[in-house]
């Protein structure tokens, strides 16, 4: 008998113990041996902290590393705000039909992949694209208007991108709340403001935490959006990274830079759910 | 209704195909080919293996990707690639991702003696030739000459009269464009680091300087194409190809050889370090080296091959627009890449990451 | 005339062709106990958040204290609701669920303080301020729920079937501390269930609703004892129940022929069933007496033998359920007087009431609707 549970164990546990093993621990293993290592001739390499050296002596690369950080965070202040009205609609006041309509209304440019997406609001904002074309119709331009390649775009097309996953644990934890809690808001003598701030706020707290650090880690490790929307000025860390291992066959330090952004990532989540308060299990339960 | 149920099947069956290439072990008549768009059409595929038997399975890349994958599994996965001619010492030195070339089994006959013999000297490490000629063009200018007749040179796209509607690549050539442009020589100080640092950082200068003339840095081919073909970009720095290509649906775009010379490069086969079925690449590359097939790879890349009497079979098209572009002057002022010596990639690369991040 | 702290008038609501509330009025009188008693979908739910200021009524008007509410948005209403599952404030501790109000007023933070002591004191909780919600016991809870309403001092409080979630043995209590909170606090409560004994244990006047409109209102006593329509009494208490036939009527006695066959004595209370009528026949447990012989029971107008089918015992609210000559089960009270505790089943035995005990009606949709 506990042979048998002991066998069922490892079966069930198999899966993701494999998963995490071949699949994360022991490429950031490799990775981690790779960025501590230093090229001293052809072929030639000596364990050293040199790549981490270079992080922290080349301002250009301490640069973007506080741009892509700064511009994650405001990208998901921007997606919380505008996801929060979105889901509380979605949550507590739409019922039935056009409650799950509009839910699937969220989810349907997921159907499509990240770069058909990106492509989409090239369409869109290029300067013979749509919207260019409206203004110039409209009369409001008299000549075509390029809104490509800039940080509004590149922040567009992040919020964008990372909307869904912002709405979904706000719904799940706005559902949660049940309705006469709110009711007993209201009855008690609060209004629509203080409602929000002391009940539906503080209970959405989880969500809005689980869904901030989803965001935040969506948007520092973006490649794609970045790099098309933002054009010239993009300047993403994911691009160094991507560069320093593919063009420049600089694997030591694309490893060191990479291992710098799941530092950074881990110690901005860390301070989010310090200020906020949140345990990880709380927020991921 | 029907041909959208037909385009699903293929995708289907290409796809289980894919798969079923991915799990299993190759046999030894698949060739698994690393090359550019258009180096391997269907027709030429299918008539390949119509004669040998082998399959093919083409996977499309460019240099910087193909040298990153076969690093990634030490030279495997792949029976033949095709990277540029400058980029095989280095990284063989450095990598070791290639093996050396048995060049009896190369039919040397169908090769323009000369190039065979200049990338055979280019791709020697250790005395031993790991590369031969496939493809050869130029990077260069394309220009809309109704709208910007004034860009000449590559510093032509930095004047005033361009402003935010020029485009570049941020990669290396676009570095050696402006170098010569600059009147600077860095192929002459491949050899001296401290030389070649100097010229690039003279470069950089130049194009921080010239930063917000440019609409935005190109990344691919299509994406240059959709620039200019919707006239937000009037002049950039593209391939030789590109330019004819947009000729022939707009007769103002066509390729400008720059006044400092266009940049020569040469595509070449190499074999990955562990391709597992040589027989098969050797036959692919004598397939391919003959002349009424090169003309069919030159029909669908745009470039010329290094397949001796080729030419003959290309359109007449094509080549129009080739001595339109070329004048025999600028034959002659084309600047070939050499061998990239390791280590200036990283000056190159430094250089570069400025310039992206310059306002 | 007395004031009133809430007035209903012809109170009605209707959602699309569904009317829930039809042309109810009604009037409690300050600091009383009322409640709106009937099953699950009668429209007492809707009447009370009418009340609150959840939902707008279609026609009529609500009053507190003499004055209209119904231009007065919730939060300004002077009532205050207990919600069904309490709704205490999980983000909050005790003491800032019950100072939530007060803060929406404005009042200083030190005066809330006091007040949210003082109540605590008042449901003899002091002290647990700074407790979590789901730190307390159902009971404590449903006491703090009062409270926090009760702190803001409302004109009327409404409670929505707060003992609903607890279980038997704490509801029973919480019977009895909910009726000692509302004299404590002297408030008028409106108090809405479905559970009978909850009502009939605690207030003053109950409302019995069915179908939107008002069946009777009254006293318990007025609801157990003189129910004025069938649904009151298959509703209010339990009964046996029968269908029939009126075959004879003379000065409030009726003769009635039950479907089974069964012919028993029973009067309509003046409700002026006439010969020929169909008719319900309502007989209590407890008006059935139970005897050894047929002689005892002579002083009844209905008797009948029959053998126990089964024993339901339950101490005091024991009950035996006899089946008659005909087939028919009838539910009786078992007697406590020890005279029958060795009784067992198959035994035979008379069985009588009288033609009083026997409420009739007229035939009505109710008759089946509460046997589901």
């Amino acid at each position: 008998m506990r042979a048998g549970s002991k066998l069922g164990f490892i079966l069930l546990f198999s899966p993701l113990i494999l998963w995490l093993g071949l699949l994360i621990i022991i490429p950031h293993i490799d990775m981690f041996l790779i960025s501590i290592r230093e090229r001293v001739g052809v072929g030639k390499y000596d364990t050293s902290l040199a790549n981490y050296l270079t992080f922290f002596r080349e301002p250009l690369y301490m640069l973007t590393f506080a741009r892509t950080a700064l511009m994650s965070v405001l990208a998901t202040a921007l997606t919380l705000v505008i996801g929060f009205p979105v889901a509380f609609y979605i949550a507590k006041i739409a019922k039935g039909r056009l409650q799950s309509a509009l839910f699937l209304l969220c989810l349907v440019p997921f159907w499509v992949s990240e770069l058909v997406r990106t492509f989409g609001w090239m369409i869109l904002l290029r300067e013979t694209g749509v919207f260019s074309s409206l203004l110039q119709w409209a009369g409001l331009a008299d000549q075509p208007v390029e809104m490509l390649y800039n940080d509004v775009s590149m922040m567009v097309g992040l919020v964008y991108t990372s909307m869904l996953f912002m709405v979904v644990p706000l719904i799940t934890t706005m559902e949660s709340l049940d309705d006469s809690v709110i009711e007993a808001g209201y009855d008690l003598g609060g209004n629509g403001i203080s409602v929000m701030r002391e009940i539906v706020i503080p209970h959405a707290m989880p969500g809005i935490v689980s869904g901030s650090i989803v965001v935040f880690m969506l948007s520092l490790g973006n490649y794609l959006t970045p790099t098309m929307l933002g054009g010239k000025d993009s300047l993403w860390f994911t691009e160094l990274i991507y560069s320093q291992f593919i063009v420049r066959f600089n694997w030591e330090l694309g490893a060191a830079f990479g291992f710098m952004l799941l530092l950074l990532s881990s110690i901005i989540v860390w301070g989010t759910l310090k200020l906020s308060g949140q345990t990880l299990e709380k927020t991921m339960g | 209704m029907k041909s959208v149920f037909q385009r699903a099947a293929t995708l289907l069956s290409t796809a289980s195909v894919a798969a079923i290439g991915f799990a299993g072990i190759a046999n030894a008549d698949t060739l698994r080919l690393l090359t550019w768009g258009g180096y391997a059409p269907e027709d030429v595929v299918a008539m390949f293996e119509k004669e040998t038997g082998h399959t093919v399975e083409v996977t499309l890349s460019n240099n910087e990707e193909m040298i990153a994958k076969l690093r990634a599994t030490r030279g495997g996965g792949f029976d033949l690639a095709q990277p540029s001619q400058d980029r095989i010492a280095g990284p063989q030195a450095e990598f070791g991702i290639y093996k050396p070339i048995d060049l009896s089994k190369i039919d040397a006959g169908q090769f323009i003696g000369s190039m065979l013999e200049a990338t055979k000297t280019n791709t020697t490490v250790d005395g031993e030739v790991y590369g031969v000629p496939h493809v050869w063009g130029t990077s260069g200018l394309v220009v809309d000459t109704a709208k910007a007749a004034g860009v000449k040179d590559y510093t032509d796209l930095c004047n005033a009269d361009a402003a935010g509607k020029v485009s570049y690549r941020l990669k290396r050539p676009t570095l050696i464009g402006f170098g010569y442009a600059m009147g600077l020589d860095p192929f002459a100080a491949y050899g001296d680091e401290a030389a070649y640092k100097d010229i690039i950082d003279q470069v950089e200068a130049k194009l921080i300087d010239c930063k917000p003339n440019v609409k935005t840095y190109w990344g691919g081919g299509d994406e240059l194409m959709g620039l200019l073909r919707s006239g937000e970009v009037v002049a950039s720095m593209a391939w030789d190809t590109g330019g004819w290509k947009l000729n022939a649906d707009n007769p103002d775009i066509t390729f400008v050889a720059p006044a400092s010379g266009a940049l020569g490069w040469i595509d070449t086969f190499v074999l990955p370090a562990k391709g597992k079925s040589d027989a098969a690449a050797y036959d692919w590359i004598n397939f391919v080296m003959r002349p009424e097939i090169a003309a069919k790879i030159t029909d669908a890349a745009g470039n010329f091959t290094a397949s001796k009497g080729a030419d003959e079979f290309v359109s007449a098209d094509l080549k129009a627009r080739y001595q339109a572009s070329f004048p025999p002057e600028a034959v002659d002022n084309i600047k070939w890449y050499p061998p990239v010596p390791a280590g200036l990639e990283m000056i190159e690369g430094a250089a570069l990451d400025r310039v992206k991040a310059a306002n | 005339m007395t004031l009133q702290d809430l007035e209903i008038q012809n109170l009605t609501k209707t959602f699309d062709a569904f009317t829930a509330v039809d042309n109810v009025s009604f009037s409690v009188p300050a600091g009383s106990f009322f409640s709106i008693l009937g099953p699950s979908g009668c429209g007492k739910t809707t009447i009370m958040r009418m009340v609150a200021g959840f939902i707008d009524p279609t026609s009529g008007d609500i009053r507190i204290k003499g004055r209209s509410v119904l231009d007065v948005p919730p939060n300004k209403r002077p009532v205050n609701m207990v919600f069904q599952h309490l709704a205490l404030f999980p983000m909050m501790n005790i003491a800032d669920n019950i100072g939530y109000g007060l803060r929406r007023k404005g009042i200083a933070q030190d005066e809330i303080t006091r007040k949210v002591g003082e109540v605590l004191e008042r449901i003899g909780l002091p002290g647990i301020g700074q407790r979590k919600v789901n730190e307390l016991s159902g009971g404590q809870k449903q006491r703090v729920a009062i409270a926090r309403c009760m702190v803001l001092e409302p004109d009327v409080l409404l409670l929505d079937e707060p003992l609903g979630a607890l279980d038997l043995k704490l509801r029973e209590h919480m019977k009895i501390e909910l009726k000692s909170l509302q004299a404590e606090f002297d408030t008028t409560f409106v108090y809405i269930t479905h559970d009978q004994s909850e009502a009939l244990v605690m207030s003053d006047q109950i409302a019995v609703m069915n179908n939107g409109r008002f069946e009777q209102v009254g006293t318990g006593q007025d609801l157990y004892y003189r129910p004025e329509t069938a649904f009151v009494a298959g509703f209010v208490g339990d009964s046996n129940r029968w269908r029939g036939k009126v075959t004879r009527a003379e000065g409030g006695q009726l003769q009635i022929t039950t479907e089974a066959g069964l012919t028993m004595t029973g009067s309509d209370q003046g409700r002026g069933l006439s010969v020929g009528a169909a008719a319900d026949i309502y007989v209590r447990p407890e008006a059935i007496r139970v005897g050894r012989s047929a002689d005892e029971l002579s002083q009844f107008e209905n008797t009948m033998r029959g053998t126990v089918s089964s024993i339901l015992f339950n101490g005091a609210a024991s009950r035996l359920i006899v089946r008659a000559e005909n087939g028919q089960e009838i539910e009786a009270t078992l007697p406590q007087s020890g005279e029958f505790s060795g009784i067992s089943r198959g035994d035979a035995l008379h069985l009588g009431w009288s033609g009083e005990q026997a409420n009739a009606f007229a035939a009505s949709d109710d008759f089946t609707k509460v046997f589901e």
